[in-house]
């Protein structure tokens, strides 16, 4: 026990040690080639325009330090509605793996298969190549719906007492979603999707057979079976493994960068370019995605408390 | 992966010790080429040819280096770098130095430890439309949507410009030339703008059909584009300064790579300390003091650069023309 003790006290004497070390040399090295250092440049003018706002209002005038929050805004607004969307079309394509019909299970296992095992890069340039390279320009733009409109500057429609119009070079008035932001949001969907549909299936799959049986002879049917009986049974096999997905789908949205989608991962990068500070500005990147990560962990386990057994805490 | 570089740069400088210990000239001679970080592809200025051999005007001042401190030009080795790659990779040490149609400016030049050695291509920034816009002047382009890459002056004179002028604009921001160039050519946007020289090769090298856009006459700024190296190696930063002149002045002089072997015969005193035979110009620079005739006798002087590898697609010399003809290239005098 002892003995223990004097080893751990070393361990940690030695990795601080070596962090301290690696600190230090870093400064050292940073000062002889004169390379600035610090978070002042937070406060800087940044001088980039960015594409697309959410939350912040923003001008090439405004200071880094907006121009990263705007970029984390946008990483939360695609991570957030991502994350909602592929629950449901998760767990839509996870019954539909187990339904009785033989076709529809079929096409589930398909999706499935293919949406997982093809890289989300490539997805990402698949669906962003679709929407500028097939969708017509702006003054021939697709007219699905009276007041919407759909082409490669992606989708505008009208809000109340605004209507998208053609002028000039693109649509003003109504609002619009980009097409950087649809295939991102596409691409996040549909392959997470893929993972939460099994991981709903794996869940329903663990509630014993028995409770299927005790919930037909109760005379309920199918829908209501799986809505009392077994879907929140199997939740608690669900949450924890669904967690993680949030969690990759959330990462994941720094692909942004590859199709001009301006998150936070693509903000800093250029602000690390713009200022040359590297270690900063991937310390900023890594304590920003470190604190959605706990965040969404602290709130997905809350809830699994709500849905485990009660009494099997350890 | 590429976008790792920042990452590996950080590491890089969190462990590099040793490494730097040595001047740059030291590390190059030991491991026997010259480690050049040039452009992802940019046609004319760093781009590899159907064999895979890198050709352009930077890529000709890396192979000047090479044939300075080696006598053979061919021992360089390319480090293929994004816009936003190219400073990280040069601070941390991946490459010796940075030959990538970068343009000069003050915040780089200090807070980035950068040192520019020159300018090698006199430039300015400029926009290309789709002809069948129908757009004359920069000034129409009012609420456009402009294709522009990430970590670029190009970036920020965009901006200014527009702030300038009253007008707003939508940027769709892409790293790779290729990915960026792909969503202008498909009409994701308006407008492409980067450096003139940029567009030309462009148009020139990607466009379905280059007759289908104009580059609108507006120059917005100057970007003197040249080589860098790192802060804190002042031995290094003068070879590859005086071996960018050397091709400048070999012009000035006449030197080509056709006549540099009939040279030693000349009366000229300029032309012998050029070529090394009398004088140590290259002792001085801690090379071989035949380095400055290795380099037009291997790679050729500035004027023929231009001609094999920025002619073809169309550029004129312009303001890269020498300062006896009418152009501002200038070499500070080899004495």
């Amino acid at each position: 026990m002892r003995r223990g003790l004097v080893l751990q006290v070393a361990l940690v004497a030695a990795l601080a040690a070596i962090v301290g070390f690696l600190a230090w040399n870093t400064a050292h090295n940073l000062e002889s080639r004169r390379i600035a250092s610090g978070f002042a440049f937070l406060w800087r003018e940044a001088g980039f325009e960015i594409g697309e706002r959410t939350l912040f209002a923003y001008s090439a005038a405004d200071s880094y330090f907006r121009a990263l929050a705007v970029g984390l805004a946008n990483t939360f607004r695609v991570a957030a509605i991502g994350i909602l969307l592929a629950t449901v079309l998760g767990t839509l394509l996870g019954l539909a793996r187990l339904a009785p019909n033989w076709l529809l299970a079929k096409l589930a296992s398909a999706y499935v298969e293919v949406m997982r095992n093809v890289p989300l890069l490539v997805q990402l340039f698949f669906w962003y190549a679709i929407i500028s390279e097939v969708l017509p320009g702006p003054r021939e733009a697709l007219n699905p719906l009276p007041g919407v409109f759909l082409s490669n500057r992606g989708i505008a429609f009208p809000l109340p007492g605004s209507s998208p119009e053609l002028s000039g070079f693109n649509f003003t008035g109504g609002a619009s979603l980009s097409p950087e932001f649809a295939a991102l949001l596409v691409g996040l969907v549909t392959y997470t999707a893929a993972f939460i549909a099994e991981i709903v299936r794996a869940g329903i799959l663990s509630v014993p057979r028995g409770q299927f049986e005790a919930a037909e002879s109760l005379g309920l049917g199918r829908r209501d079976a799986m809505r009392q009986v077994i879907l929140p049974q199997a939740l608690r096999m669900i949450v924890p493994p669904l967690t993680s997905q949030y969690l990759n789908l959330t990462k994941n949205s720094s692909l942004a960068v590859a199709i001009g989608y301006p998150d936070l991962v693509s903000i800093a990068n250029t602000t690390i370019n713009q200022t040359g500070q590297a270690i900063e500005g991937i310390a900023i990147i890594m304590a920003v995605y470190l604190t959605i990560s706990l965040s969404i962990s602290a709130f997905m386990n809350w809830y699994n408390r709500g849905v485990a057994l009660k009494g099997l805490r350890r | 992966m590429k976008r790792l570089i920042p990452l590996a740069a950080g590491a890089a400088l969190l462990c590099a010790g040793t490494a730097f210990a040595q001047g740059t000239l030291e590390a190059v001679q030991k491991k026997g080429f010259v480690q050049c970080g040039v452009s992802t592809g940019l046609a004319g200025f760093s781009q590899p040819d159907s064999k895979g051999v890198w050709k352009g005007l930077d890529v000709d001042v890396c192979r000047a280096i090479a044939a300075a401190v080696f006598g053979d030009a061919t021992k360089v080795r390319y480090t293929p770098l994004t816009a936003q790659q190219r400073f990280t990779a040069l601070q941390s040490g991946e490459v010796d130095l940075l030959a990538r149609n970068t343009t000069w400016t003050v915040t780089r030049d200090t807070s980035l430890g950068l040192n520019f050695v020159g300018v090698n291509f006199y430039d300015g920034q400029g926009f290309m439309v789709p002809k069948k816009l129908n757009v004359k002047s920069a000034k129409q382009l009012k609420g456009a949507t402009v294709c522009v890459q990430p970590g670029t002056t190009t970036e920020l004179n965009l901006s200014d410009y527009f702030r300038a002028n009253g007008m707003t604009f939508k940027p769709v921001v892409i790293e790779k030339l290729e990915e960026v160039t792909n969503a202008y050519f498909s009409g994701r946007c308006d407008v492409f703008t980067t450096d003139v020289s940029g567009l030309v090769s462009v148009r020139g090298s990607r466009a379905p059909n280059p007759n289908d856009h104009v580059i609108l006459p507006e120059v917005i700024s100057k970007e003197p584009l040249g080589p860098a190296v790192r802060h804190g190696d002042d031995k290094w930063f003068d070879i590859v300064k005086w071996s960018m002149y050397a091709m400048i002045e070999a012009e000035e002089m006449g030197l080509s790579s056709k006549t540099i072997d009939q040279a030693g015969s000349s009366k000229d005193p300029a032309v012998q300390r050029f070529i090394g035979a009398s004088g140590d110009i290259g002792k001085m620079l801690g090379v071989d003091n035949k380095w400055a005739a290795n380099i037009v006798r291997q790679i050729g002087n500035y004027g023929e650069s231009f001609e094999a590898n920025l002619k073809p697609l169309g550029f004129e010399r312009g303001l890269n023309q020498l300062w006896t003809k009418g152009g501002i290239l200038y070499s500070p005098p080899l004495r």
